[in-house]
């Protein structure tokens, strides 16, 4: 559906006035992120799997003994790759990959919730019991077996949690277009004799973009701990890729060696990649928040 | 409909999801490559070995027989052998799940306590300064990976400071302030992967029933503070307060595989991680049903909770 | 000691819109109240009512702020008081009686135990005492059951029942200050009448002083000896009830008293058909319902209409009446499909109309529009007005985008708006102007029948006067035939041609409008005719004998 732009430009003009610096810096962040990821190879100063060093974990700033002249910025990692480099690969897998797993998430689960929501009775009870059943296994569980059976592969780890994730949706958009439904102007729709294509597309989506795209930030952030995650349990993205909960497993050594020689710059080495996780989960979580904040209510002051 | 009745429905409803869960358990472990008989004999595997142990396992039975057996088993107790040792799964089993459940235990019981505390600070001053201290605080930590925060835990208590361990290694002998010891990191990480959760939607919950109507009359009928939180609100926050703490226990329990690995816990989850590599399938159908269970039977104590709790519902017109 | 006991002064009040922004909601008000005497504050959505009554307890709701002014009620600044001060005189000296008792009465606890509440919390009663206080006060104000009634929970009471439990739950200290908030307004007509009659009969015996707040000018006229007028905040004129009425000083209060729902006094104000009733068997009704019976749930299986036969002509308004409950709505969504019925049919134009929406024909449809009572949630609010009234023309006509902005255009002249509103969305619009856009979307199908449900029921009274006023208009150019569904009957007496009374899913008196609002009335009618308030003092007191008689009447 394509929305007109002045629908969306004074509730947005609205909005960015209450834009707080926090957000600001969140938004950035979030830009450079998406900037990593599409400028990946321009960025990374080595390759994804080019060795600089025989040692592991080589101090941030050492220079690499394998390539003369190279400096591992923020050091090297157990084979002796360089960790800035294999942050900006890493952050480019796991945030495509998550974010080609919310979409789809978001495109099953939201129409089939939206249907379910519109169709009622048998249909909406039947499509509920299911998601009901299918979300009583715990996640990971159905992410280990089926990436243990059909190997893990992007497609296979892509498709498999953004089914997952699309019974989360499905609870989102189905509640979201409950409520919906049951507003006159749905009737209205109705008593003039609008097909199901109609109602749920023109009349139930416009109203429930506002949540759902907060709903989409959040799911989002899991889908980057969830394959982060699997990744880090060794079942997620696999070596030669990079992926930042990977490299997090392949370099939990690195906090013996802080242990040993009571340096903590070695234990750097195995957090930094968890940190960039964390630096764009807390981003988008703090959008969302603002963004759901500015319809906050409040409390009598004498309670 | 009498409240009766309607718990009675509810339990049939779960026990009807319990039912769909067995199937999908059962059909997704069929999915799983290899066959069991070769994986059984392993090397000495002749083709008619195979034949003799998969006509004793009944594995040429049509699929539905082979459901409704290993459903019955199940049902009466008996959850099969183990693929890689033969052993009887009920023992290892067992012993897996005390050691989740015992870290569960644990967790919630720090867990739950306080974030209904810090929820309820929270809603009562929403926007103070408590409360965007809270949020913050919250929202950082649902953003961090589990592992991120354990080995932060394990970085400075551990590596740091050395005031506990950071692998679980229980030994029998071990007294039980060894083993609390021993427990302390990751009852800790697990403490903040749920409170963050348990704590914003309490906030909530409790917010929701703060700006109803009743109490702004009880406000203005001139009634204290303590008695509108107590009498007026408590009672109709505490159904979906359950729900919260039923939704973040079944997370401990399932959701915790992660920790177990990185700490070392002998637990259910690392099981069903290790039985799924080692394609030992009885196995995996046991943990994944055990897993559904607690959550239905979690979701299910909840909603019976919210029923009784219900004044429309107990008291029938 | 002065006999004044309330004493409102220069009164302002905001609202935060935004973190810093504050807006004022009241504006400089001030009023005083002597001990026995009831103040009316009356106004329409949005005046600041509430907001004043509220403040008057030192109480003001989450967002706003008490800016300045005071409020002396007795011998204290309220506004200077502590929170802890505040809580010591009210629910004791001042109590509030909220709009919707339903919504205020704590679900989770048993009637008697919040009617209770108070004196036991401040330590005034025994737990006995309070007890022996809530029953005397439930059989003063006429409950069912008086000695177990607050065994129950709220849930498990009526409405009207709610409403008179709450002002029992206000009255357990003897305050001398009660401040009643809309009491009547979500009740119905006859039920409002006895609840009335209830509160005058608890603030006369009592000799309590009262603030009443309400939007409808004949229901404060008989509780209230003085008015005060606000409007956007402001004080509009402020006296006896008496000078109010008869001899208003301000253009607003006349107009909110030519407005006022009363029924209308003399026989020509009644509705004058615009087509000559002699020749009305010659013509063909445009609609018939015949016979039907329908329900809800699987096989209608919860019956709401039993056996209902009405008609409904071209150019004329059939208007249909009764209480919630009476299956008036439903009698609405069988006529337009949204609902199939159990036993009989529905004709248009001699030819039978199937049940359902999705197996009429589009043309069917066309016909049989359906305008909903609340504009603002029949009004999808991510759709600008150009779409709302441009769907239905490419819907039903396939026109083109050209053609349709062009009778968009139109549509909004016929319903006297500007062309420039096609580009807003409906929040960006006024209640009466959503309403005038509501009525447009029906008009686009160039339908034949239109159903009114309710449509000037959440409007204030002067715009529901100028909507009906358009109706009219509309309906002599365009010669629709109107199914017009209210509980009001002095609306419905304004616009309607012939009347159905409905009672519990049965037409209980159906005739022309000038037989069914003259003399004799069958019972029922008769109850709810006696229940429209009049605009004068002693209307109340002078009905209580008629409608006795009236009620049980129609219960038997």
């Amino acid at each position: 559906m394509t929305m007109p732009e002045t629908e969306l430009r004074s509730p947005l003009r609205e909005l960015l006035s209450e834009l707080t610096p926090t957000v600001f810096i969140c938004a950035l962040i979030l830009v450079g992120f998406i900037l990593v990821v599409i400028f990946a190879p321009l960025i990374a100063p080595y390759g994804e799997g080019e060795i600089l060093t025989n040692d592991s974990f080589a101090l941030q700033g050492s220079e690499g003994k394998a390539q003369p002249g190279s400096t591992l910025l923020l050091g090297g990692d157990f084979l002796g790759r360089d960790i800035l480099s294999r942050l900006v690969y890493g952050a480019r897998v796991t945030l495509s990959v998550a974010l080609a797993i919310s979409l789809l998430a978001f495109l099953l689960g939201s129409t089939i919730g939206f249907l379910a929501a519109t169709l009622r009775g048998t249909a909406d009870a039947i499509l509920s019991r299911i998601v009901d059943a299918l979300i009583s296994f715990p996640s990971i569980m159905i992410a280990l077996i089926v990436v243990t059976s059909l190997g893990s592969t992007f497609t296979v780890l892509i498709i498999t949690v953004a089914l997952i994730d699309a019974t989360r949706v499905f609870r989102v958009a189905r509640a979201l277009a409950m409520d919906i439904i049951v507003q006159d102007y749905i009737e209205a729709a109705t008593v003039r004799g609008e097909g199901l294509g109609w109602i749920m597309w023109q009349e139930v989506l416009p109203n429930a973009l506002g949540p759902l795209a907060a709903e989409f930030g959040i799911r989002f952030t899991y889908a980057i701990l969830f394959i982060s995650a699997l990744s880090f349990l060794g079942l997620g993205v696999q070596p030669p890729h990079s992926d930042l909960g990977l490299m997090v497993k392949e370099n939990i050594q690195a906090l013996l060696y802080a242990s040993a020689y009571d340096d903590l710059r070695y234990a750097l080495i195995c957090i930094s990649p968890a940190l960039c996780i964390a630096t764009v989960t807390v981003s988008v979580n703090l959008i969302v928040d603002w963004y759901l904040k500015s319809t906050g209510a409040s409390l009598p002051e004498e309670l | 409909m009498t409240l009766t009745a309607l718990i009675g429905r509810r339990l049939l409803i779960g026990v009807f999801i319990l039912l769909i869960v067995s199937v999908l358990v059962f059909a997704g472990t069929e999915i799983l490559p290899g066959d069991v008989a070769t994986a059984i004999l392993g090397q000495s595997a002749t083709p008619e070995l195979v034949a003799l142990i998969r006509e004793r396992l009944g594995l040429d039975d049509p699929v539905y027989l082979r459901y409704l057996h290993w459903l019955g088993g199940l049902v009466t107790g008996n959850l099969g052998t183990s693929l890689v040792n033969g052993a009887d799964l009920g023992g290892e089993v067992g012993v897996r799940l005390f050691n989740t459940f015992f870290l569960a235990i644990l967790t919630a019981s720090v867990a739950v306590p306080l974030s209904i505390v810090l929820g309820l600070l929270s809603a009562l001053k929403p926007n103070g300064a408590l409360d965007r201290t809270i949020s913050t605080v919250t929202l950082a930590l649902i953003s961090l990976p589990d592992f991120l925060t354990a080995i932060i835990l394990v970085t400075l208590f551990a590596v740091t400071w050395k005031f506990f361990p950071a692998i679980v290694n229980i030994r029998s002998d071990d007294g039980i302030t060894d083993i609390m010891h021993a427990l302390v990191l990751p009852v800790a990480t697990l403490v903040f992967a749920v409170l963050a959760h348990m704590v914003r939607m309490t906030r909530t919950v409790v917010l929701n029933v703060l700006t109803s109507a009743p109490i702004e009359m009880a406000l203005l009928k001139g009634i204290p503070r303590w008695r509108i939180l107590i009498v007026h609100a408590l009672p109709n926050a505490l159904a979906p307060i359950v729900n919260v703490i039923a939704l973040n226990l079944a997370y401990l329990i399932a959701g915790i595989v992660v920790i177990e690995t990185l700490f070392n816990v002998l637990g259910l989850g690392r099981f069903t991680v290790e039985s799924v590599q080692n394609r030992d399938i009885p196995a995996v159908q046991v943990c994944a049903m055990i897993f559904c269970a607690v959550y239905v039977l979690l979701n299910l104590l909840a909603d019976v909770i919210s029923i009784i709790a219900n004044p429309r519902l107990r008291h029938p017109k | 000691m002065t006999s004044r006991f309330l004493e409102v002064r220069d009164l302002c009040v905001a609202a935060r819109v935004q973190k810093s922004a504050l807006t004022p909601i009241v504006k400089n008000v001030s009023f005083a109240i002597e001990t026995g005497k009831v103040v009316a504050l009356i106004g329409e959505s949005g005046s600041g009512k509430t907001t004043i009554s509220l403040a008057c307890m030192g109480y003001a709701r989450p967002g706003c702020v008490i800016t300045g002014g005071s409020v002396r009620l007795h011998d204290r600044e309220v506004l200077e008081l502590d929170f802890l001060e505040r809580r010591r005189f009210r629910g004791t000296d001042v109590s509030y009686v909220a709009q919707s008792a339903a919504a205020s009465f704590n679900a989770a606890l048993t009637i008697t135990r919040q009617v209770t509440e108070t004196p036991l919390i401040k330590k005034l009663m025994s737990a006995n005492e309070a007890a022996e206080k809530a029953v005397s006060l439930y059989r003063e104000l006429d409950l069912p059951e008086p000695e177990t009634i607050g065994h129950r929970y709220p849930h498990q009471v009526s409405g009207g029942q709610l409403q008179r439990l709450m002002a029992a739950m206000a009255m357990i200290c003897d305050p001398k200050l009660l401040i009643l908030d809309e009491p009547t307004t979500a009740l119905d007509v006859t039920t409002q009448i006895e609840v009335l009659q209830a509160f005058k009969k608890l603030i006369r015996d009592k000799h309590t002083s009262a603030i009443y707040v309400s939007h409808d000018l004949a229901v404060v006229a008989q509780v209230a000896d003085d008015i005060l007028v606000l409007k956007d905040g402001e004080m509009i004129e402020y006296g006896p009830v008496d000078q109010i009425i008869h001899e208003p000083s301000q253009d607003y209060t006349r107009e909110l008293i030519s407005a006022a729902h009363v029924m209308p006094k003399r026989m020509p104000e009644i509705r004058t058909p615009t087509i000559q009733t002699t020749q009305e068997d010659v013509t063909e009704p445009l609609l018939v319902v015949d016979n039907v019976t329908a329900g809800y749930g699987p096989n209608h299986q919860y019956l709401a209409l039993h056996s209902v036969s009405i008609e409904a002509h071209a150019g004329r308004t059939i208007g249909i009446i009764g209480e919630s409950g009476s299956g008036k709505t439903t009698l609405g969504r069988v006529i337009s499909g949204l609902m199939g019925c159990k036993q009989g049919e529905v004709r248009l134009g001699g030819m039978p109309l199937a049940g359902s929406i999705g197996t009429r024909s589009r043309d069917e449809l066309r016909s049989i529009q359906f305008a909903f009572q609340m504009a603002d949630v029949a009004l999808n609010p991510r759709h600008r007005i150009r779409k709302i009234l441009g769907r239905p023309l490419k819907f039903y006509f396939k026109m083109s985008k050209g053609e349709a902005d062009h009778r968009v255009d139109e549509l909004l002249d016929t319903v006297e708006l500007p062309a420039s509103f096609a580009d807003r969305f409906p929040r960006e619009l006024s209640g009466g102007e959503r309403q005038r856009i509501n009525l447009a979307r029906s008009l686009t199908a160039e339908p034949k029948l239109m159903i009114c449900d309710e449509i000037t029921s959440a409007l204030d009274t002067i715009v529901a006067e100028a909507i009906l006023k358009l109706l009219r208009e509309l309906q002599e150019r365009l010669k629709i035939a109107y199914v017009f569904i209210s509980h009001d009957l002095s609306t419905i007496s304004k616009v309607a041609d012939t009347i159905a009374v409905m009672r519990d899913g049965k037409i209980v008196e159906y005739g022309s409008t000038v037989e069914i609002l003259t003399p004799p009335h069958h019972n029922y009618t008769e109850l709810l005719l006696s229940s429209v308030p009049e605009l004068r003092t002693d209307w109340l007191d002078g009905i209580e004998a008629q409608r006795t008689t009236a009620r049980t009447a129609a219960a038997g």
